[in-house]
C-alpha cells in the first residue's frame, strides 16, 4: 500500500465538531479512503455520532445510520442481510467507541461475530465514555482518573486493568481481527484494505487518543498513539480465523512511565502504581512477543 | 421469494398462523429470539426457511433487543421485515420500539400476550403489550387463529400505507390461541402478493442515493416529528377501516374496522372486551338476551389507535358501559378503562372497569354474567362502583 496512491476523495468532511486533536476524525477519514463510496456507516451513541453532525448537518458523504447505543452488532447485521437479499455488494461498517464495544455492546457484537455476518466492526478506543463526560469503561487502563474513578484521597483512580477486547474477538475465530494505530500509517492502511477485501466478520480495533479525556496537549495525538505502541500499552497484530498472522514489534521498548507522562489522567500516579502498570505491560509483552521485556 | 402456495384450510395453532402470515406476506428479513409462548412462531418460521418455502434471511440474534434492532436496520435498508415476541422479550425491546416508530418503519411483530414478572409466569396478561402504548406502535388483539393469520397480512397493508408508516403489533392470547389448534383458511401466495404488492420504502440506506437515517437532532426539529407521528396514528383509524372493508371484499372475512359490535343496537348496557374473552362474553350475551336482558358486546380490536369515535357513538345510545381489562395501571385502573373514560369525557353514563383473568386465570361465564349484572345495576343507579376486581381472593366485587 503506497500512501501516494490513496484517493483524494474525502468521505468524512471537515466541519465536524470534534475537539482539537481528537484521534477519531483522522481514523474515520483515512479508513474511508480505503473503503470508498459504496459503504454504509452505522454509529451507536458516542462522540463520533455527535461531532459527525447535528441535523441538518452531516460530515458523512455516504449513507449513514444510527439506532441506539448497545446494538451495533445487530444493526449492521440487519443492514447487511437486507442488502444480501437485494443482491448488493455494499460494505456495511459499524464504528463504535470502547463503551459501545467492551461494555454495553459486547453481547450484540459477540452474536454478530458468532454468526459470521458479512460486516466490518470498528472500535475506536479512547479508553472511557467520552461523550457523556469521561466516565470509566472496561477499556480504561489501571489507575487512570476518570469522572467515575477520580483520583481520590482514598481510592486513586481505576483499580481494575483494561480488558483485552481484541483477544476476545480473536477467540471468536472470525475471518479477520486487526489492532491498529494512526501513528503507523502504512500498517493502518494495509489492514483497512485487507478488512475491506475479506468476506465475513471483520473486527478492527484502533487506539484513539482523546486530548480532552486523557488531558494531553492536542498537538501530540499521533505521538500518544506511537508511545502507546512503543511502551506495550497497545499492541498491533492481525489474526485470521483465530490464528495470529502478523505482529508489529516496536524497535525499542520504552518504559510505561514515558507514556504516562504528559497525560493528566495519570498525574496522580505513585511509584507503586507505575510499577503495577509496568508489571501488567511486561506480562502482556511476554505473552504477545514471546520474550522477556 | 416464496414457493407457490395454494389456498388451503389448515388446522393450526395461533403461533403457526402468525408465522404463516409473516411468511406468506413476503417478509424478506426476519430477526427473532425465542420466548414461551411465542417459541412456535420462531420454530415454524425456521422450518419454512429450512424447507425452502421462503428464502427470507433469518437472523438468529442473541436477544430480543437485537431482534428489534436488526429488524429496524433491515427495514431501513429497504426490506420487509417480521419478528415476534412476548412478555419479558417485549419489555427488553422497549427502547427499540420507540426508534422503530419514530423512524416510521412499518415493521410487523405479532406479540403473544404473557404476564410480565414478578412472579414469573407464562400465561395470558396484557401487562406486556399495553405498557408499550406510548412507543408509537399500533396495537390490536385477535380473538381466534383465523383473525391472527388475516390480521398479520392486513398489518402489512395498514403499516405500509403512506398515510400511516408505523409499526404494528397484532397480539394473541398466550396458550388460549398461541398453542391451541383451530381450523384456519389461508389465502394463496398469489392472492397475498397481489393484495400487498412489493414493499416500496419512502427512504432507504442506499449508496446510489446517500442519506442519513436517525441522526442527532436538536429541539428545532423533534417536536414536528412527534406531531407527524401523532397524526399518522390518527390517520391509521381511517386506513384500518378501509383495509378491513377491502379485505372483506377480497378474502371474505369481515373484521369491521377498529371494533366489532355484537347485539348493541337496542342494548341498555354494553361490555367492552378484548382478546379471547370475547368468545365467552358472546355466549353470555345470548343467554342473557334469552332471559330478556338487553345487553350488548363491543369487541375492541385496536388499543392503538384507540377507537374514540366509534365508542362515542355507542355511548350516545346506551345506559352504562363496562370495560374488561386484563392488566392494571397501578393506582389508576385498567388501561382500556382509562382510555375509554378519556374517549367518553362529557358523557354522563356510568363507566365501570372489570379486572379479571390477570396472570392467565380463566375468565368464566359466571364472571362475565357478574359484570353484566353490575352494569345493569349501575344503569339503574344502584351502584356507583368504578373499579371492580372479579374473582380475586379476599376482595368482594
Ligand atoms: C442505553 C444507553 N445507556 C446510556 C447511554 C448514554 N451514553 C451515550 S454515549 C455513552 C458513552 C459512549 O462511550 P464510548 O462508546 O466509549 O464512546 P466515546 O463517546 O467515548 O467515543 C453513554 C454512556 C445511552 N445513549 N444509551
Ligand atoms: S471528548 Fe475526546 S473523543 Fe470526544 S471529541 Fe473530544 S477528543 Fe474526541
Amino acid at each position: 500500500m503506497n500512501i501516494k496512491d490513496l484517493s483524494d476523495e474525502i468521505l468524512f468532511t471537515p466541519g465536524h465538531t470534534a475537539c482539537a486533536g481528537c484521534g477519531a476524525p483522522p481514523i474515520v477519514r483515512n479508513i474511508m479512503k480505503i473503503f470508498g463510496k459504496d459503504t454504509i456507516i452505522y454509529t451507536p451513541a458516542n462522540c463520533l455520532l455527535v461531532f459527525g453532525g447535528t441535523y441538518p448537518y452531516l460530515a458523512w458523504k455516504v449513507p449513514y445510520f444510527h439506532e441506539a447505543f448497545e446494538n451495533t452488532g445487530a444493526c449492521i447485521s440487519g443492514v447487511a442481510r437486507a442488502l444480501r437479499k437485494q443482491g448488493k455488494k455494499t460494505l456495511v461498517v459499524g464504528i463504535a467507541g470502547d463503551g459501545g464495544t467492551y461494555d454495553i455492546g459486547i453481547q450484540a457484537l459477540s452474536g454478530a461475530a458468532e454468526r459470521n455476518e458479512d460486516v466490518i466492526y470498528i472500535c475506536y478506543d479512547n479508553e472511557a465514555y467520552m461523550n457523556t463526560g469521561i466516565q470509566r469503561s472496561g477499556s480504561t487502563p489501571y489507575g487512570a482518573a476518570t469522572t467515575t474513578t477520580p483520583a481520590g484521597t482514598k481510592i486513586p483512580g481505576k483499580l481494575d486493568h483494561k480488558k483485552d477486547m481484541a483477544e476476545i474477538m480473536r477467540a471468536h475465530e472470525v475471518p479477520y481481527v486487526a489492532t491498529m494505530s494512526i501513528a503507523h500509517q502504512r500498517d493502518f492502511l494495509e489492514k483497512a484494505k485487507k478488512a475491506r477485501d475479506v468476506e465475513g466478520f471483520r473486527y478492527l480495533h484502533i487506539i484513539s487518543p482523546c486530548p480532552t479525556g486523557w488531558r494531553f496537549d492536542p498537538s501530540l495525538t499521533i505521538e500518544m498513539s506511537r508511545k502507546a505502541v512503543d511502551s506495550g500499552m497497545w499492541t498491533l497484530f492481525e489474526a485470521e480465523y483465530g490464528e495470529i498472522t502478523n505482529i508489529y514489534k516496536p524497535k525499542k521498548k520504552i518504559p510505561v512511565k514515558e507514556y504516562l507522562m504528559g497525560q493528566g489522567r495519570f498525574r496522580h500516579f505513585t511509584p507503586e502504581m507505575v510499577e503495577e502498570l509496568q508489571r501488567w505491560v511486561d506480562h502482556k509483552w511476554k505473552r504477545i512477543y514471546g520474550e522477556e521485556p | 421469494m416464496i414457493q407457490k402456495l395454494e389456498r388451503k384450510k389448515m388446522v393450526i395453532t395461533g403461533d403457526y398462523a402468525a408465522a404463516y402470515g409473516g411468511m406468506i406476506s413476503g417478509a424478506e428479513v426476519v430477526a427473532a429470539y425465542p420466548i414461551t409462548p411465542q417459541t412456535l412462531i420462531v420454530e415454524d418460521f425456521a422450518t419454512f426457511v429450512n424447507d425452502g418455502i421462503t428464502d427470507a434471511e433469518f437472523i438468529m440474534v442473541e436477544s430480543e433487543h437485537s431482534a428489534m434492532s436488526a429488524c429496524i436496520a433491515a427495514q431501513a435498508a429497504g426490506a420487509r421485515t417480521f419478528t415476534a415476541t412476548s412478555s419479558q422479550g417485549l419489555a427488553l425491546m422497549h427502547e427499540m420500539l420507540f426508534i422503530a416508530a419514530s423512524l416510521r418503519l412499518p415493521i410487523v411483530m405479532p406479540v403473544v400476550n404473557r404476564t410480565v414478572a414478578a412472579p414469573i409466569g407464562i400465561w395470558c396478561e396484557y401487562n406486556d403489550s399495553m405498557p408499550q402504548r406510548d412507543t408509537g406502535w399500533m396495537q390490536m388483539s385477535c380473538e381466534d387463529n383465523q383473525e391472527v393469520l388475516d390480521m398479520v397480512i392486513m398489518s402489512y397493508k395498514i403499516a405500509e400505507h403512506r398515510d400511516v408508516l408505523l409499526p404494528i403489533m397484532p397480539c394473541l392470547d398466550a396458550f388460549i390461541l398461541s398453542h391451541t389448534v383451530e381450523p384456519v383458511e389461508a389465502p394463496s401466495s398469489d392472492e397475498v402478493a397481489q393484495y400487498l404488492g412489493k414493499y416500496e420504502p419512502v427512504a432507504k440506506l442506499d449508496t446510489e442515493n446517500p442519506m442519513a437515517i436517525g441522526t442527532f437532532a436538536p429541539p428545532e426539529y423533534i417536536q414536528e416529528l412527534r406531531y407527524h407521528n401523532h397524526m399518522a396514528m390518527e390517520n391509521a383509524k381511517r386506513v384500518i377501516r378501509e383495509v378491513t372493508r377491502d379485505f372483506a371484499r377480497t378474502f371474505g372475512h369481515d373484521y369491521h374496522g377498529l371494533i366489532e359490535e355484537y347485539r348493541c343496537d337496542d342494548a341498555d348496557v354494553v361490555l367492552i372486551t378484548i382478546g379471547t374473552v370475547t368468545g365467552t362474553a358472546r355466549e353470555v350475551v345470548d343467554e342473557l338476551r334469552e332471559r330478556g336482558k338487553k345487553v350488548g358486546l363491543v369487541k375492541l380490536r385496536f388499543y392503538r389507535p384507540f377507537p374514540r369515535e366509534e365508542l362515542q357513538k355507542i355511548a350516545e345510545r346506551v345506559g352504562a358501559i363496562g370495560v374488561y381489562d386484563r392488566a392494571v395501571s397501578f393506582g389508576s385502573g385498567g388501561p382500556m378503562f382509562i382510555e375509554t373514560r378519556h374517549a367518553l369525557y362529557g358523557h354522563s353514563i356510568p363507566i365501570m372497569n372489570f379486572l379479571a383473568g390477570i396472570g392467565g386465570r380463566d375468565v368464566m361465564k359466571k364472571d362475565v354474567e357478574k359484570m353484566f349484572e353490575m352494569l345493569l345495576e349501575a344503569k339503574e343507579g344502584k351502584t356507583s362502583k368504578e373499579i371492580v376486581w372479579i374473582g380475586t381472593r379476599g376482595v368482594t366485587p
